[in-house]
């Protein structure tokens, strides 16, 4: 439990902190992620406001919020819930951990930019170190303000 | 006039003129006071909202049975959409002819008629008022007049009519067919998208700090896309340089802008223009490969129907979006990503994939969510001020370019008209 926690805080700890280079080394090579809401999950509805199947993919988003897209500078805060910890398939961990994520803009005006859950299933890689197989983020609301850049 | 009649109007009265500031002569200025202005924003709900133009409401697979509803919204206004008995989709206000609440508090679901919570009014699937609790009172006391007559209360009701799966709505009897408020050209378009069984895969709201017009103004906008976009640019999904053009109805409400399949050759028309980016590598630009599915080479279609409509195909990714204001500087866009009933499951892995391109964190339109925001904060004292709306000429015309504001033009055509400015 110690480690699945240490896990997501270190995954937090590269988003807030501007290390988003960092970021995809958290999830195996092939790995699911995927941003959507409770409504959206509730009915099965398979789209993702992000949709990656590769870590390639989250590096891919990196490259592109570094390079081309635009958005004002702003930082995310990750508050992380204990998570909860079950046996999953093939020996994974699947784990669910509740989060919210204060979002601070340029000029100093901070919001609640989202709050939910993350459904995680945990594998250990060849070289023994615990990744996301599968982080689906569950957000509460359906809302988002102005846009998405920072990956939740 | 006797001003005592005349102050704090409740309604925008008809042929009332918005004293706001003036219009520069032609289409290729646009006053900033247009994204202001409270008395602007109360005239769009009468004139536009509540009047003679076509509003999108929600998808026909959403109420798919007898008694599926659906609530959505007309502007600022609540609506319902359900499925009569007669199997017919009808739509009414969702307003309580007793003291105005909801009627409907949920997205939708199914029932068997409509009951509003606070005093118990009844209403059929069609909105007509059947019943009031205690209408007769209790023991020979109090109940409502004998003579009051329940046909004569109820909410608004809109037209609806049903076009390629979506069901749009009208408050007003003057409104033309959809047909022919659409056009013949860009209707062919939306049928070339929309032609067979939808299914829904992902519903989002993005919520823009922005006048409603200018996010449909950045939509039906075809020389920025490929200019905030680097995305776009780079990895050639659209360049003004590809074969497309933009297609704008005579009378200003349609617009559909197109993109061919990818030049070979690579071109300099973008040399030393940022978006242009040619040290930008992906590591599985897989993600992107898409099929023609449509049996033409447009990779590319963007699709509008003022006020509020928004048909996307790019690439695989498809998507409706519905514009909802909320106030002269905030909106709602409502995002439907589409799949068709019958999707292998291989085309259905290339759309979410393909999804990552549209929506609020979209790689090609993220930027759209923030930049009406920036047009928003820029003019905040520039009320005397106006944008300049003049590439390609002052028409608002169809083009084989889209290196052009036609379209845009197009949006104030149909605007005005309605307005009266």
């Amino acid at each position: 439990m110690t480690e699945i926690a240490t896990l997501n805080a270190r995954c937090a700890q590269a988003l807030d902190s501007d290390r988003l280079e960092d970021w995809p080394n958290f999830f195996m090579e092939r790995c699911l992620y995927r941003i959507t809401t409770a409504d959206n999950h509730a009915r099965g509805y398979q789209a993702g406001l992000i949709y990656a199947d590769s870590r390639a993919m989250l590096a891919d988003r990196v490259t592109a919020l570094r390079e081309a897209n635009i958005y004002e500078r702003q930082r995310y805060r990750h508050i992380l819930g204990m998570p909860l910890v079950d046996a999953g398939p093939d020996g994974s961990m699947a784990v669910e951990t509740s989060f919210a994520v204060i979002r601070t803009m340029r000029d100093g005006q901070m919001i609640v930019f989202a709050a939910g859950i993350y459904l995680d299933r945990v594998s250990r890689d060849s070289d023994g170190t615990l990744r996301y197989a599968e982080r689906i983020v569950v957000c509460d609301s359906q809302r988002i303000d102005t846009l998405l850049a920072i990956p939740l | 006039m006797d001003q005592t009649t005349r102050e704090s109007p409740a309604r925008d009265e008809p042929g009332h003129t918005l004293t706001t500031g003036a219009w520069p002569p032609g289409l290729t200025r646009v006053p900033y006071w247009v994204y202001r202005d409270e008395a602007v924003a109360r005239a769009e709900q009468a004139r536009i909202f509540e009047g003679p133009a076509w509003h999108f409401l929600c998808l026909e697979i959403d109420v798919p049975e007898v008694g599926d509803y659906r609530t959505t919204m007309l502007g600022a206004m609540p609506v319902v959409v359900a499925r009569a008995e007669t199997g017919e989709i009808v739509a009414f206000e969702n307003r309580c002819a007793h003291r105005g609440a909801l009627i409907c508090l949920d997205d939708g679901g199914r029932v068997k008629d409509f009951h509003c919570v606070y005093h118990a009014w009844r209403y059929d699937l069609r909105g007509n008022l059947t019943s009031i609790a205690f209408r007769r009172g209790v023991n020979g006391q109090g109940g409502m007049p004998a003579d009051f007559d329940m046909a004569r209360h109820g909410p608004r009701k809109l037209r609806v009519t049903v076009v390629c799966g979506l069901v749009f709505g009208t408050l007003s009897e003057e409104t033309p067919s959809f047909e022919a408020y659409v056009g013949a050209d860009v209707m062919a378009r939306l049928r070339r998208v929309l032609h067979k069984k939808l299914e829904v895969i992902g519903r989002f709201t993005q919520e823009l700090p922005c006048n409603w017009k200018l996010y449909m103004e950045n939509v039906r906008d075809t020389y920025h896309a490929s200019l905030l976009h680097t995305f776009f640019t780079t990895f050639r999904i659209t360049r003004l340089s590809q074969g497309g053009g933009v297609m704008v109805s005579p009378n200003g409400v349609a617009h559909a802008s197109t993109t061919l399949a990818a030049a070979i050759a690579p071109d300099s028309a973008y040399a030393g223009i940022r978006s242009d980016n040619q040290g930008l590598q992906l590591r599985e630009p897989g993600f992107m490969q898409s099929v023609q599915e449509f049996n033409d080479n447009i990779t590319l279609q963007i699709l509008s129907v003022y006020p509020g409509f928004i048909l996307q195909q790019i690439h695989n990714a498809l998507a409706v979006r519905q514009i909802v204001p909320l106030s002269v500087d905030r909106m709602d866009l409502n995002w439907t990503y589409l799949g068709f009933a019958d999707d292998t499951p291989e085309l259905r892995a290339m759309r979410l994939k393909q999804g990552n391109l549209a929506g609020p964190a979209g790689f090609v339109s993220m930027e759209d969510g923030a930049v009406g925001g920036f047009v928003q904060r820029g003019i905040a004292a520039a009320e005397q001020e106006q944008a300049v709306v003049e590439m390609g000429g002052g028409s608002a015309e169809t083009a084989e370019t889209r290196a052009t504001e036609a379209s845009v033009r197009g949006f104030w055509k149909a605007w005005r008209a309605q307005m009266g400015v």
